[in-house]
């Protein structure tokens, strides 16, 4: 019910992003988009994830978007034409992934596929092998301590991706 | 921004709290929601946000940019580095039983130096990439 609401008032958000010019309340309501996601993601008793889309959606991604703004006008500029077939692209493949997801299971369906692998496994022996009260944790660290680590030096990757573009051009515009 | 003086005091209030709150969030992982990565973005913010009240110059000052830079690396190394103790103590890449004598408080070990290494990243690239932006807009002159 709760997370009903929530998703119009994500909706209601988006539309009004589409519709306005004006960036600075287009990042405002980006921030606002992500508050909602993280709300959805508490009421469907996901915290670690809400936490997180908390911090990186509405807090950094905010302050970083406002940085950038900076750069440029606070004005969208009109689009030179009507986009007429990147719409219709956008929106079969939005109608694809929406049909996609009428093939998924129910939420929280004890008998989807995904509950039935390894996850009796974890949540049966996490006492006896990790001991660590947060499943979420012990599975993240350790028994899937290679994705994380992947996931590490990816963010790692990005930082130092963002490090050579932006240092370059800063550097050739002072010298 | 720099002569608010509501927003400094507010600023100065606030940014202890969220500080210790990444520390609980990194070291109560275990228990409760958070971990790592979590961690390293509210300790990240909580610099973003003395860098946008007190300018970024006096957080450079905190912060040093090199720290910054050799936080993003030495993250991945400790993370890595937890993979080869696993090895040099005789057991897999990241595995954690053999950390300790008693295999758990191992898997409690390496999950305690893992969680370090992803915080560390995290928070060194967030701050990183916020350092770029935030120098070539001079966010500290507003």
């Amino acid at each position: 019910m709760i997370i009903n609401v929530l998703m119009l008032m994500m909706a209601v958000s988006v539309m009004v992003i589409i519709r306005s010019r004006n960036l600075f309340g287009v990042i405002v309501l980006s921030g606002i988009y992500s508050f909602l996601m993280a709300t959805v993601l508490v009421a469907m008793d996901a915290v670690d994830v809400a936490m997180t889309e908390a911090a990186v959606g509405a807090g950094i991604s905010t302050v970083l978007l406002l940085g950038a703004l900076y750069l440029c006008k606070s004005e969208e500029a009109h689009a030179p034409s009507k986009p007429l077939l990147p719409l219709l692209i956008s929106l079969s493949v939005g109608g694809m992934l929406i049909y996609g997801t009428l093939g998924l299971p129910e939420f929280s369906d004890p008998k989807a596929p995904i509950h039935q692998h390894v996850v009796p496994r974890y949540l049966n022996e996490l006492k006896q092998e990790v001991d660590v009260p947060n499943v979420v944790t012990a599975v993240l660290a350790s028994y899937r301590g290679y994705d994380t680590l992947g996931e590490t030096t990816v963010v790692f990757t990005a930082g130092a991706g963002v490090v050579a573009l932006l240092r370059r051009r800063r550097k050739g515009r002072k010298l | 921004m720099k002569n608010d003086l509501i927003l400094r005091v507010i600023a100065k209030l606030l940014i202890p709290f969220i500080l210790l709150f990444a520390l609980y969030v990194q070291f109560h992982g275990d228990f409760g929601p958070g971990g790592g990565f979590q961690a390293g973005v509210i300790l990240a913010a909580a610099v973003i946000f003395y860098a946008l009240i007190y300018g970024l110059a006096d957080a450079r000052k905190v912060v040093p940019e090199p720290l910054v830079e050799s936080m993003m690396a030495i993250g991945v190394l400790i993370y890595a580095g937890v993979g080869v103790a696993g090895l040099l103590l005789g057991g897999n890449y990241l595995d954690y039983f053999v950390l300790d004598p008693n295999p758990v408080h191992g898997q409690h070990r390496g999950i305690f130096w893992v969680e370090v290494g992803v915080a560390t990243t995290v928070s060194g690239v967030m701050l990183k990439i916020f350092y770029m932006f935030a120098d070539r807009g001079k966010v500290d002159e507003e």
